[in-house]
């Protein structure tokens, strides 16, 4: 039993457990957390399979990303999880049986019908310089250069529609609506007022001129003029 | 040397788990959201070990693209499941009947 047997058992029975783990757990942060291990398995048993680029892509966008993101919406949403549970017993029976057939065939199939598969020629043993990544990097961008941009455009409609999806406008927030704040115009904003020198004695009558009340009417001279005559006017009595 | 049964059993193993536990969890669809991606990791393992196995890139080139659209399916499975969330108040698959006639 040569090592790589071993590293592919120990691997596989983790990522088996994990797996019975993400669908048997009661609480969906444990879940997540099995399906991480059971993809850090796979990744590991990716690389037996000398699929190293796909390997690290696995780890980084599964367990770095998508994973993540299913944490942060566990955990976001406050979620009752008694009536999630319930029928779990109910539907043990017939989920064990649909799956045993199923593993069931596919097992014969490949272990019976096709015998080959047991037996089938290892791989040669790839050069020293061979690059995994530069292997996959020259298909990817020759032969399936335009399946790789239309990849492209499917994550942009990702992108699109959760953000379309997620989005709410509440009626208390407060936007700034740049397209209107460039058009506005000196005259929109300044109000000028024609301030009467006597009238200031008055401190009462002087901070309604600072507050610009309505009852001055527009006149010529600006309003900060104004504000200024009216606070000198006020110190000096 | 490890044989290509083994990786296909593996892969065979790991649907049927994912199978069942979309059977077991079918209240809880979070757990079926995971349960899908752990189908497509099976998928991809039967994936890449046809092209270790066959000398050819394609297999990878195609786990490549699964991986692409696995992770824009569950960004927006995640994002419905917010709006669900926010509109419903529920993610329990048995309350959202609001389309039966």
């Amino acid at each position: 039993m040569d090592l790589k047997l071993i590293i592919f058992w120990v691997f596989s029975l983790v990522l088996i457990g994990a797996a019975i783990g993400v669908i048997t757990t009661r609480n969906p942060v444990q879940a997540a957390l099995f399906l991480v291990l059971a993809f850090v398995n796979s990744s590991i048993i990716w690389m037996l399979m000398e699929a190293e680029f796909l390997a690290i892509t696995l780890v980084l966008v599964y367990v770095g990303a998508v994973m993540v993101l299913f944490l942060f919406v566990v955990m976001m949403l406050d979620v009752n999880l008694v009536p999630l549970r319930e029928g779990f017993t109910r539907y043990l029976p017939v989920g064990g049986l649909v799956t045993a057939a199923i593993v069931l065939q596919m097992v014969l199939l490949i272990r019976v019908k096709w015998v080959d598969a047991t037996q089938y020629a290892q791989p040669l043993p790839k050069p020293a310089d061979y690059s995994n990544t530069e292997a996959l990097g020259m298909a990817l961008y020759t032969d399936y250069l335009f399946q790789f941009e239309v990849a492209a455009v499917i994550l942009l409609v990702a992108i699109i529609a959760a953000i379309a999806l997620t989005m709410r406008r509440r009626p208390l927030t407060k936007y700034q609506r740049p397209a209107e704040q460039v058009l506005v115009r000196k005259a929109d904003r300044l109000r000028v007022v024609q301030v009467n020198s006597e009238d200031n004695q008055n401190p009462a009558v002087m901070s309604n001129y600072a507050a610009a009340s309505p009852t001055v009417a527009p006149g010529d001279t600006s309003v900060d003029g104004a504000i200024d005559d009216a606070t000198e006017q006020g110190a000096k009595p | 040397m490890i044989p290509l049964s083994h990786f296909l059993t593996l892969g065979a193993v790991l649907f049927g788990l994912s199978i069942a536990g979309i059977f077991l969890n079918r209240k809880n669809i979070i757990i079926i959201l995971m349960s899908i991606e752990l189908m497509l990791l099976a998928v991809n393992m039967n994936f890449v070990a046809f092209s270790y196995f066959l000398d050819d890139t394609a297999g990878q080139v195609f786990v490549f693209f699964i991986l692409t659209v696995a992770a824009a399916e569950a960004a927006i499975g995640l994002a419905i499941l917010v709006v669900l969330f926010r509109t419903r108040g529920t993610i329990n698959v048995g309350d959202l009947d609001q389309l039966q006639g």
